[in-house]
């Protein structure tokens, strides 16, 4: 593999991990607001 | 509102650290267009030891002062500090292929004490599981998380302590920012990445801790409902017999 093939990997991973992680977030908050909206 | 406007805010320095890294800053004499992998690989890692250190300050606060927004800020630190060591250590295997010529090293101190703090964190996680006691699970995920620590400075000063592969730091005093050993180009970018990746890290940790009081308040909702009923369907006493 090439040096811009590790940059890639490295950028991809990091960059797709943090947004993926955010969006994982995001769908968590609103999944227990739905919950406590049922529970009220 | 606010948490959102740091959301988009921090996308936006992201954006802008990642473009230089990548297309403006040119790349080095000696490690080609590897280097570039450096910059968010070293913001990983100054944001787990951030995160991992507000969790052992917040287990501290939780021990000391008995509130549980205490817990929810450790496992958020715990959680987030978890992602940025695999990234850290992701980032680190990249630059190391081209560079060293391996992946990994177990002979290497600072790669060995990192592969532990992440299993340490990880543990940490994994402990948080074992009890639905909120309040004895924020006492035992303190304990650890004080001792998970430990391992913070040992992976800091492993390169000072130990010889290895892992080079000493680039930066590690006020001193050496202002006279860095590095092109001031290269220095640059890396306090834009660390700057934009830190703006990140503060909207995930507001984020996790959001959701952790809203789980905290669920769990105590649940624990009142479950004393009401038995209170309402109290057991004949022959059946205690």
């Amino acid at each position: 593999m090439t040096d811009a093939g590790y940059v890639i990997a490295a950028y991809g991973v990091i960059l797709g991990g943090l947004g993926l992680y955010a969006l994982a977030l995001w769908r968590r908050l609103r999944g227990a607001a739905r919950r406590d909206d049922d529970a009220a | 509102m606010k948490t959102r406007i740091l959301g988009v805010v921090a996308l936006a320095a992201i954006v802008a650290a990642t473009f230089v890294a990548l297309v403006v800053v040119p790349p080095d004499q000696n490690q080609g267009d590897a280097q570039r992998i450096m910059y968010p690989h070293v913001a990983s890692a100054w944001l787990a030891y951030l995160s991992f250190g507000v969790t052992a300050l917040a287990g501290i606060g939780w021990l000391w002062k008995r509130d549980l927004r205490f817990d929810a800020v450790a496992v958020s630190g715990a959680e987030i500090g978890v992602m940025f060591t695999a990234f850290a250590i992701w980032g680190g295997m990249m630059w190391g292929r081209p560079v060293w010529g391996v992946f990994w090293q177990w002979e290497d101190p600072r790669l060995t004490t990192t592969a532990l703090l992440l299993a340490l964190y990880v543990g940490y996680l994994l402990l948080r599981r074992l009890t639905d006691d909120p309040e004895r699970r924020a006492t035992r995920a303190a304990i650890v998380g004080l001792v998970a620590a430990v391992d913070i400075p040992i992976v800091h000063f492993s390169v000072e302590w130990w010889r290895g592969l892992h080079q000493t730091a680039t930066i590690a005093s006020p001193d050496k920012v202002l006279n860095p050993a590095a092109p001031m180009a290269f220095v640059g970018t890396l306090l834009g990445m660390l700057a934009a990746f830190t703006l990140a890290w503060a909207y995930l940790m507001v984020r996790r801790y959001q959701l952790a009081r809203r789980e905290l308040e669920r769990e105590e909702r649940g624990r009142i409902e479950r004393i009401v009923e038995a209170r309402s369907n109290p057991v004949p006493s022959e059946a205690l017999r």
